[in-house]
């Protein structure tokens, strides 16, 4: 087919013209930086905690007239209660394990600090970044922790310290991310390491396969698996218990703590919030992340569906206004299947000037988006998708008054009107 | 002539339903979903304290050295206990606090009712004034009561609403935490939105605060901060509370009154001489490192904003664009349709000023059109911003008066900025081709 008269025809409706082809160069741009940052946002989300999620929840309380003193007796007086509160859920028929804690993943709330291979050298001479968890020997198999080497904490290790004691524990589990980052040659069991610069020795004596830290925020971004677990029950004026219900059995567990704690000392504040199921920590941990790629799927579609309507407009107002030139073509012996390929032809070619200057659009917003916000930068076949997308969106919008023109009978070339 | 105009314009309209119906459902969609991120946006970018905000400043002190800062892990936003009780005795400003947050368990008077748990801060007495907190009853302790450690308190109007039924409380006591406290003052619904005071702890939009107390009581007490700790390293500190608070920890947030350019810069000298004290005492080893951020800088540090906020706006107003871009093409088709009819109207007297008024009404009435969808859009979108934003934030994105008048204007113009060229257009046909050809 020749281009040339619809190139001609084209020259007649610039306006028209321009107008389509920015509408679908901006579209494309948008279109193509949601998706991205949608995909951006499910790969964070999707990410394993190294949990073995189901039936786990966490159960948070607050003491009331418990001794709020760092002296020895204060701290044994506060470990004794914790220790009863564990003995009573643990005695619950719908729970399998309960172990004290200071977080969990996805929890706002940790404790962090540094671990490395020389005494005295905290993080300001750069080593690497740990978040610590505190718990007993039912902790690993309460979360569903996966041991890769060395040994579980026994109860004979694990200790108790008041929460603003300042000391470091014998011995640790770390995660496999954190021992290959301290010891990139070795098997790291065995090994000695300092934590938060302390110059007293801490040995490893186990590795997990993966455990999140607690902050899904930026900030944790560089240290998102270097997680190290100690065996200390923490004493201070609150606690925390993660628990595994028996299979299935989740919400008849949930339901039954606050009862038994209360039945253990009713002088501790439980409220809404203090007794909640992982997926909930989960929900409101990636709460804006998902939203936000909701709210981006659906711009992504309206977004799509206005420039279909948008060329279905205008086209149809082309074909109105050449409905009489469409007769003489059809007059002069143009088929049906002409007429369409007319218009879907020249969709094609406004659809592929605006989509050339989309993907210019597109690398654009991107790089704006990189320098204004902490964002990658989008990969080649991102643009391409989304160029096959708007092209084909404008080949099945054109298809309607295409369609239309095509029907013009060749008697309408004879009329004067 | 008007009247006339809008019966043209209400046959054209009528004339595509359907057309219309897509113009005014376009601009409907695209002002919507930039009215509702705005609304967002407004919630979370307001200056709490316009009167004040420039006089507000919050000093930062480099204690770790430009070794981490080189590392990205920048300045604590907290001082720690010993920078802020130095700051606090030398009272080089013209009012000053140091403020931490504390979580504490209320036990009621009344025996059957369970303990439950409460939020607030340790502060200065300066704390009210500096930062205009209204009361209802009473007042802020005074600064003798600072000084002599006193187990006063000021609650919330929710606070005394709870345990008092709105009654003045001023002068009752209060049980937290084992200890009692007198009340001195009922700040009334006071929570500025975002807690700038607090922003270092928390997103600056939570449920506002229950109780204050006297700071100098909260350490007597020894209740920890429920705010954040960055030691980053810890070692060779003490343990206990004692050796907590004489440690490098940052924990205790500092907010200084400077009333104009001169007592700012006569502050940012002091804090530079104060670090340079601390480098001659043998504390620091580092070229000595302060800054002073007011209010306004303080809240754009420390991200207020969430990036969420930033990005929808930004791509809601791309939005608008391509449906303003969808919306010029629409009306030209529409415009250019009838040619004809404007051919016979200029022929038979109509000047080019006329075709423009009739044009525009018609574009105003999709305009208008466009603002009411607009105004039900809106109000889809601000009952689901809980889906994308945290509730906390979510909330503040109401629909009001001031939103919809926003809506139905911003409707209404940019229908118009986009009605200009097809207008333009329409106002260029020429008559004589329009009948020629008929």
């Amino acid at each position: 087919m020749n281009l040339h008269p619809m190139i001609a025809a084209l020259r007649k409706h610039k306006a028209g013209v321009v107008l389509i082809a920015l509408q679908i160069a901006v579209t494309l741009a948008i279109v193509c930086n949601a998706i991205f940052i949608i995909y951006a946002r499910i790969e964070n989300v999707r990410r394993p905690t190294g949990l073995v999620e189901s039936d786990v929840f966490l159960v948070t309380q607050q003491w009331v007239g418990a001794p709020s003193g760092d002296d020895p007796a204060s701290i044994q007086k506060l470990d004794a209660m914790l220790r009863e509160d564990l003995n009573a859920l643990r005695a619950l028929p719908d729970v399998e394990s309960v172990a004290p804690t200071n977080s969990v993943p996805l929890l706002p709330s940790s404790w962090n600090g540094s671990a490395a291979l020389k005494p005295g050298t905290d993080l300001r001479s750069g080593n690497a970044r740990t978040t610590f968890y505190f718990g007993d020997e039912q902790w690993l198999k309460t979360l569903g922790l996966h041991l890769v080497a060395g040994r579980d904490f026994t109860a004979a290790d694990v200790t108790n310290m008041g929460f603003r004691a300042n000391t470091q524990p014998d011995i640790v589990i770390v995660t496999k991310a954190l021992a290959d980052k301290l010891f990139p040659e070795a098997n790291a069991v065995g090994k000695v390491i300092y934590l938060n610069g302390d110059s007293k020795p801490t040995t490893i004596i186990g590795e997990v396969e993966r455990l999140q830290v607690p902050s899904v925020g930026s900030w944790a971004s560089s240290f998102v698996w270097n997680s190290t677990i100690q065996p200390i029950r923490l004493n201070g004026n609150f606690s925390r218990y993660v628990v595994r219900a028996k299979p299935g059995r989740l919400e008849a567990a949930m339901r039954a703590v606050p009862s038994a704690l209360y039945t253990v000392s009713p002088m501790r504040v439980l409220d809404d919030d203090s007794v909640k199921s992982f997926k909930d920590i989960r929900a409101e941990a990636y709460r804006a992340d998902i939203g936000m790629a909701a709210l981006m799927g659906a711009v992504c579609l309206i977004l799509l569906a206005v420039t279909a309507a948008g060329i279905v407009g205008l086209t149809s107002f082309w074909v109105g206004q050449r409905h009489r030139q469409i007769g003489v073509r059809r007059a002069l012996g143009a088929r049906k299947i002409d007429i369409l390929r007319y218009f879907q032809l020249e969709n094609l070619m406004i659809a592929g000037i605006g989509a050339v200057v989309g993907v210019a659009l597109a690398v654009g917003l991107n790089r704006l988006l990189m320098s204004k916000f902490e964002m990658q930068s989008m990969p080649v076949y991102y643009v391409l998708v989304g160029l096959a997308v708007v092209m084909t969106l404008g080949q099945i919008a054109v298809f309607v008054p295409a369609r239309r023109a095509s029907n013009v009978p060749p008697v309408v070339a004879t009329r004067s009107v | 002539m008007l009247a006339y105009y809008f019966r043209l314009g209400v046959r054209s309209l009528l004339r595509n339903p359907i057309l219309t119906m897509l113009m005014v459902l376009t601009i409907g969609i695209g002002v919507a979903s930039s009215m509702t991120t705005y609304a967002v946006f407004r919630a979370v970018s307001a200056n709490p304290l316009p009167e004040k905000s420039l006089q507000l400043f919050a000093p930062q002190i480099d204690i770790w050295g430009p070794q981490s800062r080189a590392q990205g892990a920048d300045m604590p936003d907290a001082l720690t206990y010993t920078d802020a009780m130095a700051l606090l005795r030398d009272k080089k400003a013209r009012r000053q606090t140091a403020i931490y947050p504390v979580n504490l368990t209320l036990v009621p008077q009344d025996e059957r009712s369970e303990p439950f748990a409460i939020n607030g801060y340790a502060a200065y007495a300066d704390f009210f004034s500096m930062f205009k907190a209204p009361f209802l009853y009473g007042g802020a302790w005074n600064m003798a009561q600072d000084d002599t450690h006193a187990a006063v308190v000021v609650i919330s109007s929710q606070l005394n609403q709870q345990l008092f039924q709105g009654s003045d409380s001023v002068g009752s006591t209060i049980r937290l935490d084992d200890h009692d406290y007198e009340i001195v003052g009922v700040v009334d619904g006071w929570n500025p939105k975002p807690r700038f005071y607090d922003v270092n702890n928390s997103d600056g939009f939570n449920d506002a605060p229950d109780i204050f107390l006297p700071f100098t009581r909260g350490i007597d007490l020894q209740i920890n901060t429920n705010g954040n700790t960055n030691c980053y390293g810890s070692a060779g500190r003490n343990p206990g509370f004692d050796g907590f608070i004489h440690s490098d920890c940052a924990w205790v947030s500092y907010w200084a009154e400077l009333p104009d350019a001169k007592a700012e810069a006569a502050y940012r000298d002091y804090l530079t001489n104060y670090a340079a004290d601390q480098n001659r005492a043998g504390r620091f080893h580092w070229k000595p490192y302060i800054t002073l951020r007011n209010l306004v800088e303080w809240l754009d540090y420390e991200k207020v904003v969430p990036p969420e906020t930033r990005i929808s706006l930004w791509l809601s107003l791309g939005f608008l664009l391509v449906c303003l871009i969808n919306t010029i093409g629409l009306m030209l088709a529409k415009f250019m349709r009838r040619a004809g009819e404007i051919g016979v109207r200029r022929a038979l007297g109509a000047s080019r000023k006329e075709i423009w008024t009739q044009f525009l009404f018609e574009a105003a009435m999709v305009g208008v059109g466009g603002g009411v969808v607009g105004v039900v859009f809106t109000g889809l979108g601000a009952l689901s911003v809980g889906l994308v934003f945290e509730p906390d934030i979510a909330r503040l994105a109401r629909v009001n008066t001031g939103l919809i008048g926003l809506t139905l204007v911003c409707a209404l113009v940019s229908t118009l900025a986009a009605a200009f060229y097809p207008i333009w257009r329409a106002s260029r046909v020429q008559p004589a081709w329009q009948l020629k050809s008929n």
